[in-house]
């Protein structure tokens, strides 16, 4: 039987019948899982991501927390550590970077230790997220190994516009000056400028 | 000392950060009790009753009634799910953030009711990955009300199970999307589905499922308590309750202020947020975070703040989150800043929200350079007509309604922008950076 196109009809000058090859371009084979001696990864990993599994009814539902492990171990979405995380899965690496490439807080390349993400929506544009931005970028300069920074869609906390998260901790208001501060805090490992943390504000209505 | 005009439920005794404890839940607020009273006295359908009769309405944007939507999923024996949503990520709204970090017990008694009106096993508060702060928090109060038997197996020796896992995202907007948060926590890429069929009837690994915000299921457990008509007594009539608002932009005290749903706009914005700051008037605001269609100061200020009243002016409730821009602010700036946004959410799946969000950026480029001619306003009109309704999901409705109302109610000032692109109120309303400055691409 001659292969049948897209739209069923018989087509004798198609090389492979696309409903017979799944639509997969001919000749090329189709990702394989990697097996788990092939990857070589840390038991810690392995352990955690099948805890995480653990947690769902469909283990595929850990792929977001699998990869959140993943970037805490390396810094980032490595392809070893995907690899590594979709042998414990037991789905393709592609299908994890395919997620991971979707997020904007997995990164799929090498970023700083300390990530920086300064917010630059509406309410903290209206109040200067823009200079702000510019001042850690400027304070941060030349030592991308240390510092990643960006600017980011509404981090939720117009509240203390101008803001940024800085390791995942949220500081505002800030003033661009202490964007340098900031940057030498973490520098020298001290606690990042306490008293601009949000944990720490009382509720809007009673101040 | 709360002020007068703010009524607390959702937020009493907020300010003492032992709220946050099991016990401090238990001492302060009278904590799970009506958890146990719904689980050892009441049914389902006597619980979904008091919420539908409450008139409670989804305080996530939409504004659908929360007891209606439960009773649509459909009974039986197959497992169902409860999605709490917190993905927060609305331009304007900080206020589930502020309920989660201060009492993340009342949000999980309050899932564990709704859990009951649902008949659901498996329940999920999908938390934005960059509220880590407060995923956090939610981790330790999980703990905690497992370790004392609200959750788990065999609750409250009522022979009724729940799982509550704290799920994080990983930054994506489009996850606040119901389907597409059903997406994502099947481990997916985050896109929307096509509706019907809706979550409730086929959601999470094809099982009926529902999901509300964090406010909505914050409000459960007091409704429960005392009451659908205590719950009527509070906001109009088509608009029960209280409401968070989250405010900001240009006013002294930006923050998030619990008041009845009803109360005059101004006295929202004068009295509780500060007003805009000195030497300043407001110009206009978003009365529902950044996809609502702006209003203007002399349109809007007097409306009472009610899901009722917003949508009669053409505008919208949304997420309660008012955004103030006072006379520095450029409109066409602020097209394009809000417009760059849903830019970059985009998912990408639909043709009309892909490439509407892309032209819309690039037009209102041209126009805040000085590149654009006049027809450029009409076109721009027109290319958000033609994405409204016609994706699966509303985020390019989200950014069209903006737009369009910016462009229709500010007419005069980008055609001045346009003529004299050198024109800004305030220099520091320049739009700066290229869109991949971003974040990653999404």
């Amino acid at each position: 039987m001659s292969p049948v196109d897209g739209a069923g009809r018989s087509n004798p000058n198609l090389p492979v019948d696309p409903a017979v090859n799944q639509g997969r371009i001919p000749g090329r084979a189709e990702e394989e899982i990697p097996e788990l001696h092939e990857v070589d990864c840390p038991p810690e990993l392995a352990e955690r991501i099948e805890t995480l599994m653990g947690r769902y009814p469909d283990r595929r539902s850990a792929s977001i927390p699998a990869l959140w492990a993943v970037q805490e171990r390396y810094g980032w979405c490595t392809p070893e550590g995907i690899r590594q995380a979709a042998a414990v899965m037991r789905v393709t690496p592609a299908y994890l970077e395919s997620v991971a490439s979707f997020y904007d807080l997995l990164h799929t390349e090498p970023v700083g230790t300390h990530r920086i993400e300064v917010c630059t929506n509406i309410s903290c544009w209206m109040r200067g997220g823009d200079r702000l931005l510019d001042a850690f970028k400027a304070a941060a300069e030349g030592d991308d190994a240390n510092f990643f920074v960006t600017g980011f869609e509404c981090l939720g906390a117009c509240d203390i516009a101008p803001m940024a998260s800085i390791d995942q901790r949220y500081y505002g208001p800030l003033e661009a000056a202490e964007a340098g501060v900031a940057i030498e805090q973490l520098r020298a490992g001290d606690e990042v400028l306490p008293e601009k943390a949000l944990a720490k504000r009382g509720l809007a209505g009673d101040r | 000392m709360a002020h007068r005009l703010e009524k607390r439920v959702l937020l009493e005794h907020a300010e003492d950060p032992d709220l946050r404890t099991l016990d401090g839940y238990r001492r302060l607020a009278g904590g799970y009790e009506t958890l146990e009273r719904a689980y050892k006295e009441m049914e389902q359908d006597e619980v979904l009753q008091e919420l539908e009769d409450s008139g409670l309405r989804g305080r996530g944007g939409a504004g659908f009634s929360m007891g209606k939507k439960a009773s649509f999923l459909p009974r039986g024996d197959m497992a169902k799910y409860l999605c709490c949503n917190a993905d927060e990520s609305e331009p304007g709204a900080f206020k589930d953030r502020e309920l989660m970090q201060r009492n993340p017990h009342q949000l999980i008694e309050g899932i564990a009711i709704a859990a009951l009106a649902a008949d659901a096993g498996h329940a999920f508060i999908f938390i934005r990955g960059e509220y880590d702060e407060q995923a956090d928090i939610l981790d330790a109060a999980v703990a905690e009300a497992y370790e004392a038997g609200y959750l788990g197996t065999n609750i409250l020796g009522c022979h009724r199970d729940l799982e509550l896992v704290v799920h994080r995202g990983a930054g994506a907007y489009i996850c606040g999307e119901e389907t597409a948060l059903l997406d994502a926590l099947e481990g997916k890429r985050g896109n929307p589905r096509l509706k019907p069929p809706f979550p409730a009837v086929q959601g999470l690994y094809g099982g009926p499922t529902l999901i509300n915000n964090v406010e909505t299921l914050s409000n459960v457990p007091h409704i429960v308590r005392r009451g659908a008509e205590w719950f009527k007594g509070f906001g109009t009539e088509q608009s029960p309750g209280t409401k968070v608002v989250s405010v900001s932009g240009g006013v002294r005290k930006p923050g998030n202020y619990e008041v009845e749903l009803g109360i005059p706009t101004r006295e929202l914005i004068y009295d509780l947020a500060g007003g805009p700051e000195e030497g300043h008037e407001i110009k206009a605001f978003f009365p529902g975070g950044s996809s609502s269609p702006v209003l203007k100061a002399e349109e809007g200020l007097d409306l009472p703040y009610s899901f009722e009243a917003m949508a009669e002016a053409g505008s919208m409730l949304g997420s309660g989150s008012i955004i103030v821009c006072d006379d520095r602010v450029s409109i066409p700036h602020l097209a394009l800043r809000t417009a760059r946004f849903y830019h970059h959410e985009s998912c990408g799946k639909c043709v009309p929200c892909r490439e509407g969000t892309n032209w819309t950026v690039k037009m209102l480029e041209r126009m805040v350079r000085g590149e654009a001619t006049p027809m450029d306003l009409d076109i721009v009109s027109s290319v958000q007509q033609n994405i409204i309704g016609h994706c699966l999901c509303v985020l390019g409705d989200s950014m069209a309604m903006p737009v369009g109302a910016m462009v229709r109610k500010f007419r005069e000032e980008f055609e001045e922008v346009m003529a004299n692109p050198d024109l800004v109120l305030d220099p520091h309303a320049v739009v700066q950076g290229a869109p991949e400055t971003l974040g990653a691409s999404t």
